[in-house]
């Protein structure tokens, strides 16, 4: 029976009642029916393109995508004729046909969601072989690479870009047979509006787009051993490089990633979240003294890197309002090569900085000049991804699920849980207001609670009092959410006092650097919520939970900053944003 | 907004900015406006692309995408004579392809290149309706059938 | 003054428009490009400079004789000249004023001079609805249009209910001309039961069959009738905006429907209150940018909305969610120009014309080698062998007719055997082609079948969005197939591979381009299957196109070295000096394009 707001029909001879409005695809689901996806992608690429999903249902004039095919009363679906499963079985073949088949070196060999396909239709040969779509090969970011040999033209790209982020990097050019998914101008993505999130790259099925590998070089570094070689792991590293290992999502490796990467030679292994704990010092100063010194409100937050340049590329009018307080990756690694070089009585120019991160854009950060240090040096020498680091480590033989934890390296060890939720949405804001709750003794600011706005679930706000001031304040995700609140703040008329924008959907957690799901298991899981879980949990068995109470970041700054926005913390801890032009190459 | 901010010297030829600013902020009119600049120059620069995109509010990557998808629509200026080949099925019936062959070698360039003198520029069309006369080219001054 | 009384006045001043003397030149696109706007110009001087009173001038729509033209009628006697040229306009006026016809513009059937266009037997059989007003009315006046009973239907239409005009369509029996054939009236009943604030009626004016000119001559004769039809289906289905999607290729049509919407405006026929209802409707022009794929539904709403021409997946159907996601009417020209006559007339008198399930007419672009190449309307039933021997006068080289092809890149092939089929929606999928928007291509023996299939499926690749995995790459896997064949280089296996692929693509492409591109190749190879055979085993192509397959071959005894052909080669292929004895053909240069065989002499040059 179904009532008003819902429909039943029947899949492969079972009955199943789904909710008005479901596609068929939704349905099957429920009743556990795998009907084989390749470009769907819920709420952002629904688009029927690939023709994998396709089913026979009784009365309709040919087969229906299940993707997009809106579920309806009395519907009986067949998903496994064998006219159907012959034709399904055709168009992979059509789709192997123009795809550069070089599995066994691919990036995504094991983890490719096209292989998966080819594996559950028992592919013994490809009937139909033929010319190649013109190859284009671009490796002109820092942060991805693209390759359309690869490219199977499912587009989730082009719209996780344009629907998520308000980017459009990419676009489908030309049509037909010689599609390919570009550049504007043909100019290579680095001149484009790109700004490296990667959430191109952790939806693509296949391997035509991948982070820009720096391994290389580590793996060189690591076995010459001619520096002193340390690494940073970033927050929602932790929480995430298990799953690369057969851990479920959501399972903390803390310890054992330690261990690891100890075993892999690093020299000292340390934690980015002592880093965000002086971002946190800096930046709740800088607020403070902004909302007491009529200084630029509202104040945005500076950590996610997509972000920035994002705001560099579309909204070079509102850089005032960024917080000028360096990434915490940054400032872990200025203090590594100036406060720790200093302590470990080695030249900062021996030591070679690393940062391991759920992140792609992070790997254009290290490259910006305004954050060199004064002797020229960059405080992070080369950024590698959860993704990159697992495989470094399976080559060496090391299974992290398999090693005894370690701690983290002194004198930089010690982190907060504050710092750890700094790898999901909403933890920046509120690692910052606990620490205000200290700083101004206002101890209701720890316990905010945000509500999403109407407009946009991807931001989120509250209203707090801060010095005797009632100040709105907003969470946002996505930078669709974010050019919302721009546009606000660019015709003056935002609200908010303070806000925290994290580039990638969840924070980074679903970072572009992070182990990639199959839209399977997305489907199945909240991944998202599994993995921030994790952080959440690993903050709460902390004792320290605030990042003022840090003893080595009181230290710190007792031994070498003096006190946040001191002169020196300014000139270390700090930068500067500037206007960055896109489509102006020459040819 | 995901459209070109119009990036360094942001200043656009003033006949482009015409037709910019006539379909300002209405992004669906971008193929309308496409096809006035291309009607205007026979051709559509990147610096008319980046106008439309700041202007209309198009990201770059979809204009791109969209004058890619248009055979209306080029990329590279026409010579002074654009000499067009019929493949419609009535001139292609009457060996039209050879033509385009013999044409391709004589100026020896490929169909949808410009001779490097700017002089002769090639394209195959669509049927062009003129089947009586089949086969059909034209060139900008005369048609030839 | 109140609209229905000002087209009253109107009406009243032209009531004799028809039994005017008007000197009437063809200016479709075919006319105008053998320059029939000089001949206008010198007729309308030599009137005046002869002073002849009562006499008007006038452009017209097209007479659909496409391959005589220019077209000059002279009314009200309906005198038809063909091919005149500017210098004839003195004998054309000079005939009129002294009652005579000038003989020799006259048109013939065989040796017998025809005074009158209908009765040529090009016309005999034809039977002139969606192109009425083609050749009786300057298209570009719509008081002309009114004279004649243009918006009467509207008028009329505005007093009867919605469910009315959609009962009336019903009994029609009209279907889409587009294609596919759907039956109007249900398009009409779907959007109009849609509940929404917006919606939307789309003219779909992008003709792109090549070959193809129906729509194109309907909107250069007579873009009124398609405007009157859509502000009928807008009031019918609660519409207050339309689109009519036009090729930029077609610049005549384009500019007459500008005028003809201006005047409409004007007059108040489009804008708000029309005849002082509470139904207001604007309409406006978006120019087609060159892709085929947009003449598919969802692809011409996605371009209309300044995006790729990429079409949506259905459903859901544009009735429920088409431009700008609201519920849409799209019909084609062709479609749309029937409706005022059916509300005028009534669903009945037109269900009268056709077969038991197509109903009215036709109409179809003669094309290929036929000798009169041109536009005919004929009723739905009509067979083939009267459209291409009766109207069509046979096949223009002489040699036997070895099929016609329906349907463009969607359609078939329709055989010899098959000459008598009566022509309607069932009857031509039945036999393997489909009616398509109305190209009819005549192929002679020379024409080779598998070449044939190649050239629709190099538009298809060409053509083909590369939204949808089959018709992306199926298609050119297909044509990959097809050229190896072409060149001598198929396996047998390949007719099985290419049978595969079609019903593949068939069956799994998301729009009707892909769902139809594969039928030239399965009607060829259902009828012609020998000539793939031939290719592939014998290496050999019987009706000597393919160029691989074929040499051209000087006879050394024949050949007289006169050095025409070397002279005529355009790519210089041709090796000998004059008088010393027989030219050569340099096999590695010849591009076959056979212009030496046909500028020789002494027909010393073969193809073999």
């Amino acid at each position: 029976m179904s009532e008003n707001n819902c429909v039943t029909l029947t899949i492969d001879d079972k009955e199943v009642t789904v909710k008005k409005g479901s596609t068929i695809l939704d349905a099957a689901r429920k009743l556990d029916i795998d009907i084989p996806t390749l470009c769907f992608l819920k709420d952002i690429n629904e688009v029927g393109a690939c023709r994998m999903c396709l089913v026979e249902v009784e009365g309709a004039r040919g087969y229906l995508a299940a993707c997009v095919a809106p579920a309806e009363d009395g519907m009986i679906v067949r998903t496994n004729t064998p006219k159907l499963l012959d034709t399904k079985k055709t168009v992979l073949e059509l789709i192997l046909s123009s795809h550069e088949k070089k599995c066994l070196t691919c990036i995504r060999n094991q983890n490719c969601e096209l292989q998966k396909l080819a594996e559950k239709f028992g592919l013994e040969d490809i009937e139909f072989e033929g010319e190649y779509p013109e190859k284009c090969f671009d490796d002109s970011s820092s942060c991805i690479v693209r390759n359309t040999a690869k490219c199977i033209l499912c587009k989730r790209c082009v719209n996780v870009c344009k629907k998520v982020q308000k980017v459009a990097a990419i676009s489908t050019m030309n049509r037909g047979f010689k599609s390919k998914v570009g550049v504007a101008l043909d100019m290579g993505i680095k001149d484009s509006t790109c700004v490296g999130c990667g959430q191109c790259v952790i939806n693509c099925p296949v391997g035509a787009l991948s982070e820009k590998s720096n391994i290389k070089e580590l793996e060189e570094m690591l076995s010459s051993h001619k520096k002193h070689i340390v690494i940073q792991t970033a927050p929602a590293t932790r929480a995430t490089i298990g799953e690369e290992f057969g851990e479920k999502i959501g399972t903390l490796m803390t310890g054992k990633m330690v261990s690891g990467l100890k075993a892999l030679g690093f020299d000292k292994v340390f934690d980015t979240d002592i880093g965000a704990d002086v971002t946190i010092m800096e930046e709740a100063t800088e607020l403070i003294d902004r909302l007491s010194n009529g200084g630029k409100l509202p104040m945005i937050t500076s950590c996610s890197s997509g972000w920035i340049t994002f705001a560099e590329k579309f909204y070079p009018e509102i850089l005032d309002h960024l917080s000028t307080t360096k990434s915490p990756m940054e400032i872990l690694g200025t203090i590594i090569k100036t406060y720790y070089a200093k302590q470990m009585k080695i030249k900062p120019e021996d030591i070679y900085s690393v940062a391991l991160m759920p992140c792609s854009a992070k790997k254009a950060e290290i490259e910006r000049e305004n954050l060199l240090l004064e002797n020229g040096l960059k405080p992070v020498d080369n950024v590698v991804t959860v993704r990159e680091m697992s495989r470094l480590l399976k080559k060496h033989n090391i299974d992290l699920s398999k090693l005894e934890e370690s701690n983290f390296d002194s004198p930089l060890g010690i982190a907060t849980g504050a710092g750890h939720i700094f790898g999901r949405t909403g933890g920046v804001m509120e690692a910052a207001l606990r620490s205000a709750a200290v700083m101004l003794k206002e101890p209701a600011l720890s316990k905010v609670e945000f509500k999403p706005s109407k407009e946009n679930q991807n931001i989120k706000e509250a209203k707090v009092m801060i010095a005797g001031k009632e100040i709105n304040i907003a969470v946002v995700q996505t930078l669709k959410a974010a050019s919302e609140i721009m546009d606000e703040i660019s015709s003056g008329d935002s609200k908010y006092s303070f806000i925290e924008v994290m580039t990638c959907p969840g924070g980074c957690v679903n970072g572009g650097g992070q182990p990639i799901i199959p839209e399977s298991v997305k489907a199945k899981t909240d991944y998202i919520k599994l993995r921030s879980s994790a952080l959440n949990k690993a903050d709460e068995k902390e004792n320290l939970r605030v990042s003022i109470d840090n003893p080595d970041v009181q230290k710190l700054y007792k031994d070498f900053f003096g006190k946040p926005n001191s002169e020196k913390a300014e000139k270390l801890l700090h930068t500067h944003y500037t206007k960055q032009d896109c489509y102006c190459t020459k040819k | 907004m995901s459209h070109c901010k119009g990036c360094k010297g942001e200043s656009f030829n003033e006949e482009l900015l015409e037709i910019a600013k006539r379909h300002e902020n209405v992004p669906e009119d971008i193929i309308e406006a496409l096809h006035e600049v291309q009607a205007k120059y026979g051709y559509i620069s990147d610096e008319a692309q980046k106008c439309l995109s700041k202007y209309l509010k198009v990201p770059m990557s979809e204009i791109y995408g969209i004058i890619t998808f248009y055979s209306a629509f080029s990329l590279k200026p026409k010579g002074k004579y654009n000499i067009q080949v019929c493949l419609g099925t009535a001139c292609y019936v009457k060996g039209s392809e050879s033509i385009l062959t013999a044409f391709e070698k004589e100026l020896g360039i490929k169909c949808g290149d410009i001779t490097e003198d700017g002089m002769f520029s090639l394209e195959d069309v669509r049927c062009i309706g003129a089947c009586r006369f089949s086969t059909s080219n034209c060139s900008k001054r005369r048609s030839i059938w | 003054m109140e609209l229905s009384k000002k087209l009253e006045k109107i009406r009243k001043e032209k009531k004799d428009l028809t039994k005017q003397t008007r000197i009437l030149v063809c200016s479709g696109t075919g006319c105008t490009s053998s320059k029939s706007m000089g001949v206008l110009d010198a007729l309308t001087e030599e009137v005046q400079r002869q002073k002849l009173k009562n006499v008007t001038v006038s452009k017209t729509g097209c007479f659909g004789f496409c391959a005589k033209g220019p077209i000059v009628v002279v009314d009200p006697d309906e005198i038809f000249y063909e091919m005149v040229k500017k210098d004839d306009s003195k004998d054309i006026v000079e005939a009129l004023k002294t009652g005579n016809v000038c003989e020799r513009l006259l048109a013939k059937d065989g040796e017998t001079l025809v005074k009158k266009w209908h009765e040529l037997n090009f016309y005999k059989k034809q039977q002139r609805l969606a192109l009425r007003n083609c050749g009786k009315i300057n298209p570009e006046d719509i008081e002309e249009y009114i004279a004649i009973g243009g918006y009467t239907a509207l008028e009329k239409a505005l007093k009867m209910t919605p469910d009315e005009i959609i009962d009336e369509l019903q009994k029609s029996g009209l279907r889409g001309r587009g294609g596919a054939g759907f039956p109007t009236y249900k398009k009409w009943m779907f959007t109009k039961q849609v509940d929404s604030l917006q919606k939307y009626v789309c003219c779909n004016a992008d003709e792109g069959d090549p070959g193809a000119f129906m729509d194109r001559s309907i909107l250069e004769g007579d873009p009124n009738s398609v405007i009157e039809a859509m502000i009928i289906a807008a009031y019918c289905i609660g519409a207050s905006k339309g689109y009519i999607y036009v090729r930029a290729e077609y610049p005549i049509a384009v500019e007459r429907l500008k005028i003809a919407i201006k005047q409409a405006k004007e007059l108040g026929l489009l804008g708000n209150n029309i005849f002082g209802t509470n139904f207001s409707f604007d309409l406006e022009i978006r120019l087609g940018a060159g892709a085929f794929v947009c003449g598919e539904e969802t692809a011409l709403m996605n371009s209309i909305e300044g995006m790729r021409g990429e079409p949506r997946p259905r459903p859901p159907f544009p009735a429920v969610k088409g431009l700008f996601k609201s519920p849409t009417l799209l019909n084609n020209v062709e479609t749309y120009a029937n409706i005022p006559e059916i509300i005028n007339k009534g669903g009945d008198w037109y269900a009268s014309i056709g077969t038991d399930s197509s109903k009215g007419t036709k109409v179809f672009a003669l094309g290929g080698k036929i000798k009169n190449v041109g536009l005919v309307e004929v009723p739905m039933g009509t067979t083939l062998r009267d459209i291409v021997y009766d109207i069509g006068g046979g096949i223009s080289t002489g040699k036997e007719f070895k099929a016609a092809q329906t349907g463009g890149p969607s359609g078939g092939c329709i055989p010899k055997e098959h000459l008598d089929t009566k022509i309607d929606y069932e009857s031509l999928s039945k036999i393997g082609s489909m009616m398509g928007s109305g190209g009819l291509i005549v192929m002679d023996e020379d024409t080779c079948m598998v070449n044939l299939a190649k050239f629709f499926l190099e538009f298809t690749v060409s053509e083909s969005c590369g939204k949808c995995v089959p018709c992306r790459i199926g298609t050119k896997r297909m044509l990959e197939i097809l050229t190896r064949i072409t060149e001598g280089k198929g396996k047998l296996e390949d007719i099985e591979k290419l049978e595969h692929l079609a019903s593949t693509i068939k069956s799994a492409s998301l729009c009707g381009l892909g769902q139809t591109a594969p039928n030239p190749v399965l009607s060829t190879l259902k009828y012609f299957r020998d000539e793939y055979i031939a290719h592939i085993v014998d290496k050999k192509c019987p009706a000597g196109e393919c160029k691989s397959l074929s040499k051209i071959h000087i006879d050394p005894d024949k050949c007289k070295s006169c050095s025409i052909c070397q002279r005529n080669c355009p790519v210089g292929a041709i090796k000998g000096e004059i008088k010393k004895g027989p030219f050569e053909i340099d096999e590695s240069k010849c591009i076959k394009c056979g212009v030496c065989m046909t500028k020789c002499p002494f027909k010393a040059i073969s193809k073999g």
